[in-house]
Order: C-alpha cells, then structure tokens, then sequence
C-alpha cells in the first residue's frame, strides 16, 4: 500500500500528511532560571509522560522583550530535561526570525479562535497545520468482537476503538481516540491517551472501575451517582469528566 | 478424533477435580473411551475422589521423563471399565510438565481414547497453562460468588489468548459454564449470585448447574464420584451436564428451590 509508484521501482521515501498530537509550552515571558525550574517541576510530576517527547513553544501569548527571548537557553534547558524542541507557533516577524536562527521550524498561529479563552484545548489544536494537499487518512478505529476478560488489555495507539461485546473487570482499553463499548464496561477505559482532550468514552452501561480522557481520572466511587449502570458518554469539559445518558445526547 | 476438554476455574477449591471425576466417570459410562489426566503435581487429589490411590505405581511426571511407558501409568477404573485415569505426582515441582511432554503424552493418549479431561491446578501459573494448553473444549467451574466469577474470567481470557488453539490461529476453544455449589435458597436472600448473574458477567452457554449439597462432600470423601450418587440432585444435575457435553438437549434443573412436601419425598425418595 504504501509502495504504488512505477512498478520494480522502490523509492527512497514517500511523503505522507500526518497529523501527530503535541505538547506546547505556552511562553508568558523569559527568564533562564525560572523556565528550567518550572520546567523541571513540571516534568516531576509526570516524569513518564515527559521523557522524550516533542515540544513547541507558542508566543502566541509572549509578553516579554524580544531581546530577552533565547532560543537557544530554552532548548538547552530542555535538552537537559529530555525534551526536544521543534519548533515554534506564533508570534511576531522579529521573534520568528530569532527562531529560525536557533533551527527550529515554523508554524503558524493557531488563529483567533482561542485568543481569549485559554482552556480551549491547546495540545489537541496544534498540529492541525495546514495539510498538504492530500486528502487526511484518519487512522482506521479498531474493532474487537470478543469480550475483553479480565486480565487482558487492549490498545488502539493510534484511532478510536470500538468493542462489539463486554469490557469484564480487571480487563483495560486504551485509545489515542475515543472508546466505544457496545456492552457493559466493568474495567477500566482510558481514552485520549495522547492528550487530545476531545477524545470520548461511550458505553451501554457504566460499570467501569475507572474512565480517563487524557489524563483526567475518575474512579468507579466518584461515578455510582451518575450514569451508573446505564447508557453514557463520558466527555472532558473545562478540565472536568463529564459523564451524560446516551438518551438524551 | 479424541476430544480434549480442560476441567478449570482460576479459583481454587470450587470443585474442579470434583467435577473431572464426575465429568469423566459419566462419559466412560456412556461407552466412550475416557481418560482423567490430574495435572495438579504436589497436590494429587483426583486418584483420591477417583478412589485408586493405592494403586498408583507409576505418574504421569514419571511418563513425561521417559521413566515409565503410558500403560505402566495409567489405572483403569474398577467401576467403569472404559475409563481410565493417569495419576499425578506428589512430590515433583509443576515445572516437570514441560510443554513437549505433555504434547507428547496427549498425542498417545489421543490415539486411543475418545475423550482426554485434563483436571487443571487451581492459579494462572505453568501447571493451569499446561492443563488447558492443548484443550479443545474448556469447563470452566465457577461458585456463585464475586471472585470465583473474577476468576473465571481471567481464565477464559487465556484461553482465548494463550491456548494451543489461540497460538495457532485455529477455531478457539469452545467454552461452557458450569456453576457449582448452587444454593437456590441463598439466592434468593441475595447472598450468592444468581445463574442470570453469573451468566450475564462471563457471556458463555451454560453447561450445567449442580446443587450446593452434603452428597458431593460424602461421595468425595468415599472417593466416589458424585455422578454415581444417582439418586442425588448433584448427581443428576452432573449427568445432565455430560448429556449436554454430548449435544443432548436437557432442561436446566435445580436452579430454583422445589419445596419438597412430606408425600413427594416418600414417592420419590428425596
């Protein structure tokens, strides 16, 4: 599939559109000390999570000089950090050009839209850059017919999953999208596990031990008033796990 | 073809080699050509229930490591002359059941038998995963209770996952329910899971359901199987689950609580 160019010939490579979440630090002003303590605060709390992962710096919100804005300090501190920074989004021509010193790559800002509202998911927005051409391949959701047991655990890294059948306690879905249980879910499903805050969880009955939309929790004790045992989506509204009945959606 | 049917549970003390005795005992006496493999090395019970443990000479330990042949092994039943059962060890570790030896036990045995029942060791460990590796068919004994049905669970999902069957790619292995110590009365005080209940969480055909009864404790302790009590409710509800195994259709009996009156159990001796 991914080799349909002239027939015996293999090329060296082939360029394709992808669509990756990413994390952006959001950049009010720039001090060398301050950033790489917050920083490493940060990553202490979620070491894992941190280690190696892409990072753009946003100046969509930068409030500081231009001259005290190092590019070179800031991918220092996160190289010290394991954290690689590629490039950034936003700001004004001066900075853009500072940033191109520095090697990393330009994107554009992400428009007006979340100018005066911050909570609107940042992570989830960024790398819809403007695509190429081609026409998006949405990853293909994962399908699964047979009940998952206890014990056994299913990950869809890349789309959405769908299960035709139970989730048993002591069993866990993962999804980088959202999760769908045709079937009572008794385990545990954590959706959006990339950070995309848009990610939702939908089943027939809630019985779940646990449900998380990038990385917000919430466990069977804080979901018996709500929804219990009854058809619901589970979505996150500002921060916060909001569990709805299917009936009324 | 011999059929190759695992007796597990996950859980322990639920009646699986109970149910190995009861299971095996009632297809030899239908005329099938059976063998009752103990798979549980350290803990041999089954030569117990089967009442031939003193007959046992040689193990199946014993036949893996090329120490003795099969026939040496095997202890043909004295009350059922088609069934035979192959003894376990005592005193090796479980991880004597190398995955080859056992193939290769289980390939001789298949020549000549109808029906192969591995007894499984209670766990998830090397002697359950041996028990059930080579099954075709799967009994999974559950009690009426939260873990058992947990248990239970786990078990099937290895045997989905990491089976022979499941290895290969081949039709998985099919599985039925057997619920076992079924007191009707305390269902319906709601102390012990209901059949609807246990049938709901685990999502496979229900097999059969057998009575919670002092029968089953008697008969195990005179190494009989509980099968050959036929007047008991255990004993039928285990003759009823064998004709199942066998395709038969039969109602499900003994989930609901008959009260007997005093006329009823003069005519029909209880």
């Amino acid at each position: 599939m991914s080799n349909i160019t002239a027939p015996g010939v293999q090329q060296v490579f082939q360029l394709k559109s992808a669509s990756v979440s990413m994390t952006a630090l959001e950049l009010y002003y720039f001090d060398n000390d301050e950033f790489e303590e917050t920083l490493r605060n940060k990553i202490s709390q979620a070491p894992g999570f941190f280690r190696d992962i892409p990072l753009i710096i946003s100046l969509e919100k930068y409030e500081g000089l231009d001259s005290e804005l190092d590019f070179f300090k800031i991918i220092g501190a996160c190289r010290r950090n394991s954290i690689h920074v590629i490039g950034v989004r936003g700001g004004n021509d001066d900075q853009r050009r500072l940033a191109r010193g520095a090697s990393l790559a330009l994107m554009p800002g992400s428009g007006q839209r979340d100018k005066d509202h911050e909570t609107t998911a940042e992570v989830a927005d960024t790398p819809a850059a403007p695509a190429p051409q081609t026409a998006k391949e949405a990853a293909p959701a994962k399908i699964i017919s047979q009940p998952v047991r206890s014990g056994q655990q299913v990950h869809a890294p890349e789309g959405d999953l769908v299960i035709l059948a139970p989730v048993q306690a002591g069993a866990e879905v993962l999804a980088a999208g959202s999760i769908h249980v045709y079937g009572p879910l008794r385990g545990r499903a954590l959706a959006g596990i990339h950070g995309s805050e848009s990610a939702r969880i939908f089943c027939q009955s809630l019985e779940a031990e646990l449900v998380s939309i990038a990385g917000h929790y919430k466990i069977s004790e804080d979901l018996q008033n709500n929804g219990w045992k009854s058809a619901v989506q589970i979505q996150l509204r500002d921060d916060l796990l909001v569990v709805a009945p299917l009936d009324k959606a | 073809m011999a059929r190759i049917i695992v007796v597990t549970s996950g859980k322990g003390g639920v009646g699986k080699t109970t149910t190995s005795a009861s299971i095996s005992t009632g297809l030899a006496k239908r005329g099938h050509k059976t063998v009752v493999v103990d798979f549980d090395v350290g803990l041999r019970n089954l030569d117990l229930i089967m009442n031939c443990e003193r007959r046992v000479v040689y193990d199946f330990v014993n036949v893996i490591q090329g120490d003795a042949t099969l026939n040496q092994a095997l202890i043909r039943d004295k009350r059922v002359d088609t069934l035979y059962i192959l003894p376990t060890s005592q005193t090796r570790e479980k991880e004597a059941l190398t995955k080859e030896g056992v193939e290769k036990v289980i390939n001789e045995l298949a020549e000549t038998f109808d029906y192969i029942i591995c007894d499984s060791p209670a766990g998830i460990e090397h002697g359950a995963l041996m028990a059930l590796y080579y099954a075709d068919e799967a009994v999974v004994v559950t009690n009426p209770e939260v873990s058992s049905v947990r248990d239970s669970d786990r078990i099937l999902g290895i045997l989905q996952s990491k089976s022979r069957r499941a290895e290969m790619g081949e039709d998985p292995v099919k599985e039925h329910l057997l619920l076992t110590r079924y007191n009707p009365d305390r269902v319906e005080r709601g102390e012990m899971l209901s059949v609807a209940d246990v049938e709901e969480i685990l999502a496979i055909p229900l097999l059969g359901v057998i009575p919670e009864s002092q029968v089953v404790l008697n008969a195990s302790n005179q190494g009989l199987p509980v099968i050959l009590e036929t007047e008991s409710d255990a004993g039928q509800a285990y003759d009823d689950a064998v004709a199942r195994l066998l395709g038969e259709e039969r109602e499900q009996r003994f989930m609901t609580n008959q009260k007997k009156g005093f006329f009823s159990r003069m005519f029909k001796g209880g």
